[in-house]
């Protein structure tokens, strides 16, 4: 029996006296020495670290943290970042020298993508969606040596709180599995609050180290890209006629879950959601993901029952999520994980942004139009598996990058989880989806074949030459199971 | 148009906004030269070339030296503003 050990009832040592225990005392976890605490960690040629991104293009723990494994002469390592930001250009050197060899993310924007998309990393980089991550971390496919985790708030025990703190980013959704899971788990704090700080995102029975830095960032970071609603006519006529599509879908009804990015154009549709629910008088149940000013807004006027929030966009999402109990911290495994009960399969209605999309209605957030690594998954492949109705918005024309393609650079999502896309020129709807097609014909809503719109807009735009790639694959685009949906190559400087 | 147009000085027209493309013309040596930069070089870099020559010949211009900076503009876009570049830097007009 494995109660005993599988030892018998006489081979069992009872102790003595002399060995009872003293009374406990609380662990010393507080440091303020890096180089010594990487030391301590005894982290060897191969390791696996791993940080979040709640910071965004603000954060300064990942680049503190890995020049000092690479003064410490580690090599090897296993990158596993929530996402990467063009503040994490520094590191380049690291690829250069084999500190890092490996790379984990769910999304990568600026120079490291490119130093990457033309060769500068020694191993691989794998593109993994927000609940795949949670997934290959809590299941063990990937094995974290220490997790890093900037926290805006902790106290000496090792309690972390996003709301608290100067750099308060709000929800931790993305560090949880790695708090749960990574073999030493190190609070990077630069506000060192009274004990006990609440209330905690990742509490001190997960936290070996609490590291004391000047820095972890820069909360403005936070609100990188576009977090505004488009006043691009173009674009506000996309979210009137998502609106549209959305009505016809017959989902716009009390009880509604709702996703949208935090992109111009998605944006533009939330408000106009907005106006649609208050004159209809709809209530809806949740809305999730990424959370803007523009939903907690609608959480207050009653139009959503509650918010799942995996991260704050903006600096009014970190307040509401301070003040309103009905504003729900979600971790990446309860967002998207497919493996257990997740949000995102309670999901009505998402819109969704996109690279580019093929006739297969396979989507590329991954690379641009050169082939360069700038985006990823992140909620993407969660979102569009899950919800009953996936809406991808986007311009036909932009910049005369062709939007429609034969095959996609890279697919990140997909097409047999997309379900309708809406442009300037025309919506198309997936056939796979009849049952839609029969309900836009009802409302006399216009459809347009997705090969049809691409004749149309290569007709105007001219047909485009087909990138020069090189031969070697630098990485791969994991589906959110773990399975692989597409290589991706090397690009020629 | 179609007669012989010759460029007397720099002129400019356009922008470096999304969509759109900067046009500087000026004095040639005999030839028309294209120097283009452009956000979808690999896609469209030629065709785009060739749309700037060709304004060019239609508005009987034979000796220009031409710097392009695009933006992903479309053909019609690329002949509005090649166009007006050379009615500048024709002197044709003070008004443009």
């Amino acid at each position: 029996m494995n109660y005993l050990n599988n030892k018998e009832l006489k081979d069992v040592k009872v102790i003595s006296k002399s060995e009872y225990p003293s009374k406990s005392v609380p662990k010393a976890k507080i440091t303020k020495d890096l180089s010594s605490l990487i030391k301590e960690l005894g982290l060897n040629d191969g390791a696996v670290l791993s940080f979040h991104h709640h910071l965004r293009n603000g954060d300064k723990v990942l680049n503190l943290v890995m020049k000092e494994v690479q003064k410490a002469g580690i090599k090897g390592i296993t990158l596993v970042a929530s996402s990467l930001f063009p503040a994490h250009e520094e590191l380049i050197p690291l690829l250069e020298d084999g500190t890092i060899e490996n790379i984990v993310t769910s999304y990568i924007s600026g120079g490291l993508g490119k130093a990457i998309s033309h060769g500068k990393l020694k191993g691989h980089i794998i593109m993994q969606s927000h609940g795949g991550r949670a997934r290959s971390i809590l299941n063990e496919e990937i094995k974290i040596d220490a997790a890093f985790i900037a926290s805006p708030s902790a106290d000496k025990m090792g309690n972390i709180s996003g709301v608290n703190g100067i750099n308060s980013c709000g929800t931790l959704g993305y560090a949880i599995a790695d708090g749960l899971k990574a073999k030493k788990v190190i609070a990077v704090t630069d506000s060192l609050l009274e004990y006990p700080n609440y209330p905690a995102d990742i509490t001190e029975d997960y936290v070996d180290h609490v590291l004391m830095v000047e820095s972890i960032g820069l909360k403005e970071g936070i609100v990188s890209g576009t977090t505004k609603v488009t006043k691009d006519p173009i674009g506000l006529k996309i979210a009137k006629d998502t609106l549209k599509v959305m009505e016809a879908t017959g989902l716009l009804k009390d009880g509604i879950s709702f996703q949208s990015g935090a992109g111009g154009i998605s944006l533009a549709v939330t408000s106009y959601l907005r106006d649609y629910m208050i004159e209809n008088n709809i209530k809806g149940s949740f809305a999730s993901g990424g959370i803007t000013g523009y939903l907690t807004d609608m959480l207050e006027e009653g139009l959503f029952t509650s918010l799942f929030d995996v991260q704050c966009f903006d600096l009014k999402a970190i307040e509401s999520l301070k003040k309103n109990p009905n504003h729900l911290r979600m971790s990446g495994s309860l967002y998207g994980n497919p493996e257990v009960s997740s949000v995102v399969d309670n999901l009505d209605i998402v819109i969704l942004g996109a690279t580019e999309i093929d006739t297969d209605f396979n989507v590329n957030v991954t690379t641009g139009s050169d082939g360069v690594l700038m985006g990823g998954s992140g909620g993407h492949q969660d979102t569009a598996a899950g919800s009953k109705v996936s809406i991808i918005v986007s311009k036909l024309f932009s910049s005369r990058i062709p939007f429609i393609k034969d095959r996609v650079d890279v697919i990140t999502t997909p097409g047999s989880t997309i379900d309708i896309l809406v442009t300037e020129r025309g919506i198309c709807v997936n056939p796979l989806r009849q049952d839609l097609i029969e309900k836009f014909n009802e409302a006399n809503l216009k459809i347009v074949d997705i090969k049809e719109l691409k004749e149309y807009a290569e007709k105007i735009m001219g047909e485009p030459k087909t990138i020069e790639k090189g031969e070697r694959i630098i990485g791969l685009s994991e589906y959110r199971d773990g399975s692989i949906i597409d290589y991706i190559y090397e690009v020629k400087e | 148009m179609g007669g012989k147009v010759e460029i007397k000085k720099m002129a400019t027209a356009g922008t470096v906004e999304s969509n759109d493309i900067l046009i500087m013309i000026s004095k040639g040596e005999g030839n028309i030269e294209i120097e283009l930069e452009s956000v979808v070089e690999q896609q469209y870099g030629e065709e785009i070339k060739k749309v700037i020559h060709d304004t060019l010949v239609e508005e009987g211009v034979s000796s220009a030296k031409v710097i392009a900076k695009d933006k992903g503009a479309l053909d019609f876009t690329i002949k509005a503003r090649v166009r007006t570049c050379i009615k500048r830097g024709s002197g044709d007009t003070n008004e443009l």
